[in-house]
């Protein structure tokens, strides 16, 4: 009897090690860059939740007297124009780059996710009318064609989500569609369909959760891209609008100082670099960790 | 007809490519009594496969189409039904087995679950009970430690198993009909033998029907009651199996029977069919076996013969056999 109990808690064991999750992190875990990026993007996401308790000074009402100082002790990456503390400004900015960034991907992914996957499995006409309207959209440079939806649905934060939004959508959907046309032509896909399922089922429990792999990496890399769309939106005045606290815009307003207060273009350029330099790498160790070539 | 649980008349599945129009299924017929198992014989390509896939109504269209013909299955016409009602046949009445059991359980459910899918859709199981009835029916199957394998994913079983648990899966709701495309192709020879008996055995305790697509003829021997015998799209020779073995009356079917290397000869080669199987866009206007036939003759090339009853139970289609004239 006690044999066989440990029999049992040895077989849970090799269960355990056999999980797909556990041998997933413990790829991705073996990649420092990786590692490195999502404890920096976990420490962003927290200073982000708790903005209001980590900024040490208001982030839009400045003190006038104190404008334009260099980093200094009080202030420690000196302040803006207006005299507003920039380390604040950029705490209070991370809360709208990481919310524009997650809800555009999301969107994004969950739209093209759907419509990839309709066109794949269905192929023929469905296919060809929802590809040619997202090689149309592809057609453009994407941040030409985020500025004209834009200037239809008008400026602000909530629209520059949707304009990024519908313009990354379209490579979400190629990706989806090309890994559900290889999927859907395994015999399982065969064997749902022969045990009764609806298509609905058949696309969204059978065959979606087997490409999971490229969505979740294309949606890593994707949330940077959506991050600098939304910088380069707010840079050329069309996103978030002042004086809400947004890197891009920090950038915008801070170059007419390029020459005499240079940390005003700094210290939100550098915050934009690592963020988006954060997301690739660990998109980087996603892919890897997921690709199951590369598993032994 | 007693018995009878599936009549299959005059079948045509066509497949519309941008070259031609394949006949991929031509015209075939046959019938299947309760508790019998069909064997299905061809080569690759002779339409075994979509044959079974138009009785499942799961032929991949477009391109391809069923175009005539009918399916009577249990005294119902299965291409009158809806795809709503299809739905309810397939995995409940009818269901199927694949050749590839490496790849036809989805890797990322355990087997458990993929067993519990059919029983949840259409016997309104709860997902609990669905997955007590999973355990039983591999236990039934001979996995040992079933409530363990249960929650197995796919990579962690073996070929052998994983062809369990597909038949698992195909029997979990008792269906009436199963159709077993090529089970043992891809199982070594041991493995084989094992699976083939537990479908007997399940057979015989579930009465269920068989019909068993597979190319190789020791198969055929060790399980069927009878053969068709399919050749670019169409059945050529249909018999009890020990009739099919004793007396082959095709020149095809005795061209696949001297193809199995025997015991008790010695032989430097062994028998082959000449030629291959001809281009599906472009079939002889007469018997589509003439050009690759050591025996045919002149209106061979010319007039296509038909499926003719030449004694009780055994059909021929050639132009060769006494009674078999067009």
């Amino acid at each position: 009897m006690a044999e066989l109990a440990k029999a049992t808690v040895e077989t849970a064991e090799i269960d355990e090690l056999h999980s797909p999750l556990r041998e997933f992190w413990r790829r991705l875990s073996k990649n420092k860059l990786a590692m490195v990026s999502l404890v920096f993007l976990l420490g962003l996401t927290l200073v982000a939740l708790f903005a209001p308790y980590i900024a040490p000074y208001d982030p839009i009402n400045g003190i006038m007297e104190e404008s334009l100082q260099a980093p200094n002790a009080k202030h420690l990456l000196g302040t803006d124009e207006l005299g507003r503390d920039i380390l604040s400004r950029i705490i209070f900015g991370a809360r709208i780059s990481l919310r524009v960034g997650l809800l555009a991907v999301a969107i994004a992914l969950s739209v093209g996710t759907v419509l990839g996957s309709i066109a794949g499995y269905y192929g023929g006409k469905i296919d060809l009318i929802i590809m040619r309207f997202m090689d149309i959209m592809l057609s453009f440079p994407s941040l030409l064609l985020a500025i004209a939806f834009m200037a239809v649905l008008g400026r602000g934060v909530e629209n520059a989500v949707i304009a990024i939004s519908i313009v990354t959508m379209p490579e979400y959907a190629r990706i989806v569609r090309g890994s559900v046309l290889s999927v859907k032509e395994n015999e399982y896909v065969q064997a749902a369909r022969a045990i009764g399922n609806r298509d609905a089922a058949i696309i969204f429990k059978h065959i979606l959760p087997n490409v999971m792999a490229p969505i979740i990496v294309r949606g890593t890399l994707g949330i940077s891209t959506a991050i600098l769309e939304t910088a380069a939106l707010g840079f050329l005045g069309l996103g978030v609008q002042p004086p809400d606290a947004e890197w891009g815009t920090m950038l915008g307003s801070g170059r007419g100082y390029l020459f005499n207060a240079p940390h005003l273009v700094y210290f939100p350029g550098i915050a934009i670099t690592l963020t988006v330099m954060a997301f690739n790498l660990l998109g980087d160790g996603l892919r890897d960790a997921l690709d199951p070539r590369l598993r032994q | 007809m007693d018995n009878l649980l599936l009549n299959v008349e005059d079948l045509k599945t066509h497949f519309f490519l941008d070259d031609g129009v394949v006949p991929a299924v031509d015209g075939v017929s046959f019938h299947l009594r309760k508790g019998e198992t069909l064997a299905v014989v061809g080569e690759s390509g002779s339409g075994k496969s979509i044959t079974s896939l138009s009785i499942m109504r799961l032929v991949p269209a477009p391109p391809g189409r069923i175009v005539g013909g009918r399916i009577t299955f249990a005294g119902e016409d299965l291409l009158a039904k809806s795809e709503k009602e299809m739905r309810d046949v397939r995995g409940n009445r009818i269901s199927m087995i694949f050749q590839e059991p490496m790849t036809s359980l989805n890797p990322v459910y355990r087997v458990g679950d993929q067993i519990a899918e059919s029983l949840v859709l259409h016997k309104r199981m709860k997902k609990k009970e669905a997955l007590e009835q999973a355990v039983e029916m591999l236990r039934l199957t001979g996995i040992p430690s079933p409530e363990k394998r249960v929650r197995d994913f796919p990579h962690q079983m073996s070929g052998g198993m994983r062809q369990r648990v597909m038949i698992a899966m195909a029997l979990c709701c008792q269906p009436e009909l199963l159709i077993a495309d090529e089970p043992t192709t891809a199982l070594d020879v041991t493995i084989q033998a094992q699976i083939l008996e537990l479908m007997q055995e399940l057979q015989r305790q579930m009465n269920t029907s068989i019909i068993l697509i597979t190319h190789d003829l020791a198969v055929v021997a060790e399980v069927a009651d009878r053969a068709v015998v399919m050749y670019c799209g169409k059945v050529v020779e249909e018999a009890p199996v020990a009739e099919l073995f004793e007396n082959p009356l095709h020149p095809y079917t005795r061209g696949l029977l001297n193809s199995i290397p025997r015991l008790d000869e010695n032989v430097d080669r062994l028998f082959m069919i000449d030629g291959v199987v001809p281009n599906m866009l472009r079939l002889p206007p007469g018997c589509a076996f003439a050009p690759r036939c050591p025996e045919a003759r002149e209106h061979c090339r010319e007039t296509a013969p038909r499926l003719t009853r030449v004694a009780p139970g055994r059909l021929v289609s050639c132009l060769l056999v006494e009674g078999g004239a067009a």
